[in-house]
């Protein structure tokens, strides 16, 4: 079983919002619109996006996801982290490209 | 799972408030779970819901998002003052979108929308009149359980 805190540390994640961290990933998704990711992403995926503003905390909230991985140096949005942290939604943040991130992850979880 | 009366809940909605987008519909979901009603009826609400309440803060200037959940379904009524549908069948199409660019940029407007409504309900209305506003009525029953 991966939990979010092994992501976290063995691709070296900045943890901007640690909701629950024991949280078992089963899968992950990518994508920047949040339409695609309410249909298709699945329960306890880790969601890689380029997204920042407060809308990802509740898309993860719905869909039951186990955490949001920002990348390209982005930041979250102070009105989302606040959002998180009230709902105990993990975000992580990353210098790295959502390819090179998604690789790594692959190979984790495949 | 047995609901002894008609649970019902109402939330109001403003056009433009996307902070707070979600919350009608998450507080939806976790009443549906404190129910205890099943795991796929809770996510495709939700997930309806969800969609519903966006088109909402992203078209309207205001409405409302109620619902009823009793032993045989969920219903959510979702009305607003908007700018209406100029055609329905447009509308539920896969890509097809209304939303200004600012939202796009948002990830929002990718024109599934309401096909993710339609995927998600059993029963789902929409009326419409241009200018006045839009009434969705999102259908889910609940299937029955063996102990109550």
């Amino acid at each position: 079983m991966l939990k979010v805190s092994d992501i976290a540390g063995r691709l070296g994640l900045d943890i901007r919002v640690g909701g629950d961290l024991h949280t078992e990933v089963k899968g992950c998704y990518i994508s920047d619109l949040l339409s695609d990711v309410m249909a298709n992403a699945g329960d306890g995926d880790l969601w890689i996006t380029l997204q920042t503003h407060p809308n990802i905390v509740a898309v993860a909230v719905i869909k039951g996801l186990s955490g949001i991985i920002i990348t390209n140096g982005r930041s979250p949005e102070p009105d989302t982290v606040r959002k998180a942290e009230s709902e105990n939604v993990t975000i992580l943040t990353t210098v790295m490209t959502t390819f090179d991130t998604a690789g790594l992850l692959y190979n984790m979880i495949k | 799972m047995h609901i002894a009366d008609c649970i019902e809940g109402c939330f109001q909605l403003m056009g433009g408030d996307f902070t707070n987008a979600g919350r009608a519909s998450g507080d939806l979901k976790s009443m549906l779970a404190k129910l205890g009603v099943s795991q796929d009826v809770i996510r495709r609400a939700s997930i309806a819901a969800f969609e519903a309440e966006m088109n909402v803060i992203i078209h309207a200037v205001a409405g409302t998002m109620h619902y009823t959940v009793n032993n045989e379904e969920v219903k959510i009524i979702l009305t607003d003052m908007g700018p209406g549908i100029e055609s329905i069948e447009r509308a539920m199409q896969e890509g097809y979108s209304t939303a200004p660019d600012w939202v796009r940029e948002m990830g929002w407007g990718a024109g599934m929308g309401l096909p993710n409504i339609k995927r998600n309900s059993d029963n789902l209305k929409i009326d419409s009149v241009v200018g006045e506003g839009t009434t969705l009525e999102i259908i889910l029953y609940i299937r029955k359980e063996k102990t109550c």
